[in-house]
């Protein structure tokens, strides 16, 4: 099918097909979804009223054959940070919507009444009906309730109850390979589908095939990409044990959050690495290897099984296992599985959710360590949307300013993830300057400060921070663009033939003259227009930074600081 | 003089989590892989006391040396 925009009203409850407009042909993903919020979207509009658009968009690579290239770009502005938003999955939304011809699906006003919708994709285009039973349910329930009413095949995307009552952290969720769920879980994005009243949408791709413009060139380049990802051998690390392979080498660094962002090292992180999980997958009987979406060929993900042997999670990640782990002092990786297990179906970002928790706990709600009480402050106050659960559920700054802690990790209101940047500096500039708010993701520059990755900039020092930042976030939002997974960043880092096959692929795929000179322009293309937003939305350096306590509390093994001043992190825009 | 020595990822199978280690004075980081049998090749990252170090690094007494593998994530 060729690429067509799937536009649906929420207002007046229309829908329309339009041709792809020529400014937009040539992206795919965050790059487009970025596109349409900065072309459509007033900066100034509140996120959850009728003037927000909720964007989801398949990579450019998404639903060819190419390796790991099933990651779904979804963007708005995001009622958490205020500003521009992209999150990315996996899952199969992606590809589905790549192939019923669909680069964009926009969604745009917002209903009058208090009715709730359901959206059904095909080539044909969108169906928009009415939903009752599965208002108030969780994420897990929608994706068997579509199994029921339409059968296996087809692709959903879904909120849970947070979302539905448009807290801050919701998440939006996919359906992945298995019927289990991958998130776009950063920003509430979740938040701004509820405030449209869609509780899920389908996607049946029916028989439709994607285009090839040069199949020969494509097989080719898709080959040595393939081969250049299969012979990293960060490849190899992540498969076997997972993301959570960091907890160990963070906590060795000093780097890993803990106590509400006190310490560096976490006494319990053994009891919660990747090479516990591993033995405990095997020996319960789970799976260590696992895909998000069809052709992933690293695997990062994994099924874990409870000590009956019954699963309990999937997906299992370092961001999230360090939240409810080191962060709120849990050393229980059981414990740590279910709460991650209760976030995916009540609907809500795990990083944020559990932040805020290790916020809480510094409040005095609950002990830190206690892992019991934040399992029933999640099942009984936040899927509740009591008053304490929806403080927790808008994330770490709300419960923050609710409760007058002023030890508050986050930029521009959301949560930091997995790393101090104050012995990690170069992702401190990352956080800081991202779009995005606080994002590792964004300008992972862990992967050179301890990775050995790129190379190795030291993680204490100041010295090449900001360029090793501003170099890995233009590289990313390119990438971000391709539907590729951001795991295949090591192998684009170290690889020399990596990249050029990357670029190959969508040539062959498009029938562009694309040069790798172009594709990095697009990077930071797409962060102008990013930060353009931003501003244009009331945001000025003064928002690039950091909570003051990382300044005046050194964190201890290194009794490191943060040390940036306003000027140097500035320059990070000097492109 | 004694080392401590801790070792992660598949770099754990068949050999320990964390070993106390006598070796002579003047030892390097890559004399001590070389003595565990790992090939030097594989070592993706080695940190002394939490620091990054380059394998001709020489030991000191108490010192603790990590070993990991190439690994990723985040």
């Amino acid at each position: 099918m060729s690429d067509r925009i799937f536009r649906v009203n929420m207002t007046d409850l229309s829908t329309r097909i339009e041709d792809v407009p020529e400014g937009w042909a040539g992206l795919g993903g965050r790059g487009l979804t970025s596109a349409v919020v900065a072309a459509e979207v007033d900066p100034t509009c509140h996120p959850l009223g009728p003037l927000n658009k909720l964007v989801f968009a398949p990579g450019l690579l998404s639903g060819t054959v190419a390796a790991n290239s099933g990651r779904l770009s979804c963007g708005a502005k995001s009622p958490l940070t205020g500003t521009i938003k992209e999150s990315n999955a996996g899952g199969t939304a992606a590809q589905m919507l790549a192939r019923l011809g669909c680069k964009a699906l926009i969604i745009e006003g917002k209903p009058s009444g208090d009715k709730w919708y359901s959206l059904h994709l095909t080539p044909e285009g969108v169906r928009i009906q009415e939903e009752t039973e599965l208002v108030g349910q969780g994420n897990f329930r929608v994706v068997e309730a579509v199994r029921e009413r339409f059968g296996e095949r087809h692709g959903v995307i879904t909120i849970g109850p947070c979302g539905e009552m448009r807290m801050l952290a919701a998440n939006i969720s996919v359906k992945d390979p298995d019927g289990k769920l991958r998130s776009h879980g950063r920003g509430g994005l979740g938040a701004v589908m509820g405030s449209k009243k869609i509780k899920f949408i389908t996607i049946d791709p029916a028989d439709s095939k994607i285009p090839i413009a040069d199949p020969e060139k494509f097989k080719g380049a898709s080959r040595t990409f393939a081969k250049a990802l299969l012979d990293h051998p960060i490849t190899e690390g992540l498969g076997e044990y997972g993301t959570d392979i960091l907890i160990n080498i963070i906590n060795e660094a000093g780097a890993l959050p803990t106590r509400n962002f006190t310490s560096g090292q976490f006494d319990g992180h053994d009891k919660i690495s990747g090479e516990t999980m591993h033995d405990l997958i095997k020996k319960r009987g789970g799976k260590v290897k696992h895909f998000c979406h069809k052709g992933c060929i690293i695997q990062c993900s994994q099924v874990y099984n409870d000590k009956e042997g019954k699963y309990l999670t999937s997906g299992f990640e370092y961001e999230s296992i360090w939240a409810m782990g080191a962060d709120c002092c849990v050393d229980d990786l059981d414990v740590i599985a279910e709460a991650d297990h209760v976030m995916d179906d009540i609907g809500i970002d795990t990083i944020e959710t559990s932040v805020a928790m290790g916020v809480a706990m510094e409040a005095g709600i609950l002990e830190f360590g206690d892992g019991k009480e934040a399992l029933r402050i999640l099942r009984e106050e936040v899927s509740q949307g009591t008053p304490l659960g929806r403080i927790i559920g808008c994330g770490a700054a709300s419960v923050g300013r609710a409760f007058g802690v002023t030890r508050v990790p986050v930029v521009k209101n959301q949560a930091i993830p997995a790393y101090d940047p104050r012995a990690v500096k170069g992702i401190g500039i990352t956080y800081a300057t991202s779009t995005m708010g606080a994002d590792h993701t964004s300008g992972y520059t862990i992967a050179t400060n301890i990775l050995n990755s790129g190379g190795h900039v030291d993680p204490l020092s100041k010295e090449g921070q900001v360029e090793l930042s501003r170099n890995l976030q233009i590289a990313t939002a390119a990438v971000d663009s391709t539907g590729m997974c951001i795991f295949t960043a090591f192998a684009i880092l170290d690889d020399e033939k990596c990249l050029p096959a990357l670029v190959d692929m969508i040539n062959a795929r498009f029938g562009t003259q694309l040069t790798i000179d172009d594709f990095m322009n697009l990077g930071s293309s797409i962060l102008k227009t990013e930060r353009e937003f931003n501003m244009k939305a009331g945001f000025t350096p003064a928002h690039d930074r950091l909570p003051d306590f990382f300044s005046r509390e050194p964190v201890p093994p290194h009794n490191v600081v943060w040390d940036f001043s306003g000027d140097e992190i500035d320059a990070f825009w000097d492109f | 003089m004694t080392v401590i020595i801790r070792l992660f990822g598949r770099f754990r199978l068949g050999r320990f989590k964390e070993k106390q280690m006598n070796v002579r004075p003047g030892t390097s980081v890559s004399q001590v892989i070389e003595l565990l049998e790992i090939p030097l090749d594989e070592v993706g990252v080695s940190m002394v006391n939490s620091r990054h170090c380059r394998l001709d690094h020489v030991l000191s007494d108490n010192d603790v040396l990590a070993l990991f593998p190439m690994v990723g994530g985040g």
